[in-house]
């Protein structure tokens, strides 16, 4: 018989996933200052960009940075692979949550080699949501792709494909 | 087509940048105009930093940064379109910036279409010899309209 305990209450649960992936995004300076937010259902992230003016790259119509838009993309994909690592590594028991949650440093973080951005529409100035798909993880490399809409899910104004390095155990 | 003045297209550079709020946010300076081409810097900022264990600064800003220089040279283009919006931009991320530098995209509009601007730009910290980021991008081009029904 394996010694696994018995399951923890949801809340607990619930509590600590959130906790962790609150730790990982808001450890990242860059994804504070865009001010990203992330939604969680089980597993799945949806990345939020709450309007803000300093966004702005064409006040005359006025559109989102084009910029911005990559970034938040580009932003999505990493926290988005960085998160299925790091879910695995802790809903599996690799890792401790609490040791993570107790202030030790985040993680080595996927590092971007390439990436392509299609612009489909404008952005407009509102708030914009993106999801990650990650088509393959391997120990080295990661091919993400991610898609950003606002108003209607089924108009996705930006698409991005993503190829990264994935963070190399210590000693390796 | 008359090829507008040389303080005329940095006039226009000028104004292009700094009527963007997200460029002045970043602190981005325009420091060199030519036809078709344009460097703009952005300063070390750490709140432009994507891991914090090292300082370096996140592959958006990096973005944002070789953008805003893009769609800059591509406004610069002597056949003087009036405005520049990215239909595609990919960028191959060759080494990390170096903590504490400003970075430095310069962007050359190479080709133009009636309607398609393609750019291509370098990204370099101090150390100009080695690049931290290249990119190639596509822009829209809007044009004055042209007489007749058939544009």
């Amino acid at each position: 018989m394996s010694m696994r305990p018995r399951p923890e209450p949801v809340q607990v649960v619930k509590a600590r996933r959130d906790a962790a992936l609150a730790w990982l995004s808001g450890g990242i300076p860059y994804v504070r200052f865009l001010g990203i937010q992330f939604d969680r259902r089980g597993d799945e992230l949806t990345a939020i960009l709450p309007y803000a003016d300093k966004l702005i790259g064409n006040p005359a119509i006025p559109a989102l940075h084009g910029g911005v838009t990559s970034a938040f993309l580009e932003v999505t994909a990493i926290v988005s692979l960085a998160w299925t690592s790091l879910w695995e590594e802790f809903e599996t028991g690799r890792i401790d949550p609490q040791e993570l949650l107790d202030g030790r440093g985040l993680p080595s973080l996927p590092r971007t080699i390439d990436f392509t951005v299609d612009f489909l529409r404008s952005g407009l100035p509102r708030d914009a949501y993106a999801r990650a798909r990650i088509l393959r993880t391997g120990r080295r490399y990661a091919s993400v792709l991610v898609e950003a809409w606002q108003d209607n899910r089924e108009k996705p104004f930006a698409l991005g494909s993503v190829h990264l390095l994935m963070p190399q155990p210590a000693g390796s | 087509m008359t090829e507008p003045s040389k303080p005329e297209i940095l006039r226009m550079a000028r104004a292009f940048i700094e009527a963007i709020p997200h460029a002045r946010e970043l602190g981005m300076e325009l420091t060199e105009l030519g036809p078709g081409m344009a460097t703009i810097v952005m300063p070390y900022d750490s709140r432009l930093i994507g891991d914090p264990a090292t300082g370096v600064l996140h592959g958006g800003a990096i973005s944002v940064l070789m953008d805003t220089a893009s769609g800059a040279a591509a406004m610069s283009h002597p056949s003087q379109p009036l405005s520049a919006a990215t239909l595609d931009l990919r960028i191959d991320y060759m080494r990390p910036a170096t903590p504490g530098q400003a970075v430095r995209a310069r962007a050359e509009c190479h080709h133009v279409t009636r309607s398609v601007g393609f750019v291509r730009v370098i990204a370099t910290d101090d150390d100009e010899a080695r690049p931290v980021a290249m990119g190639n991008g596509a822009f829209t081009l809007e044009r004055q309209q042209r007489k007749g029904p058939g544009e």
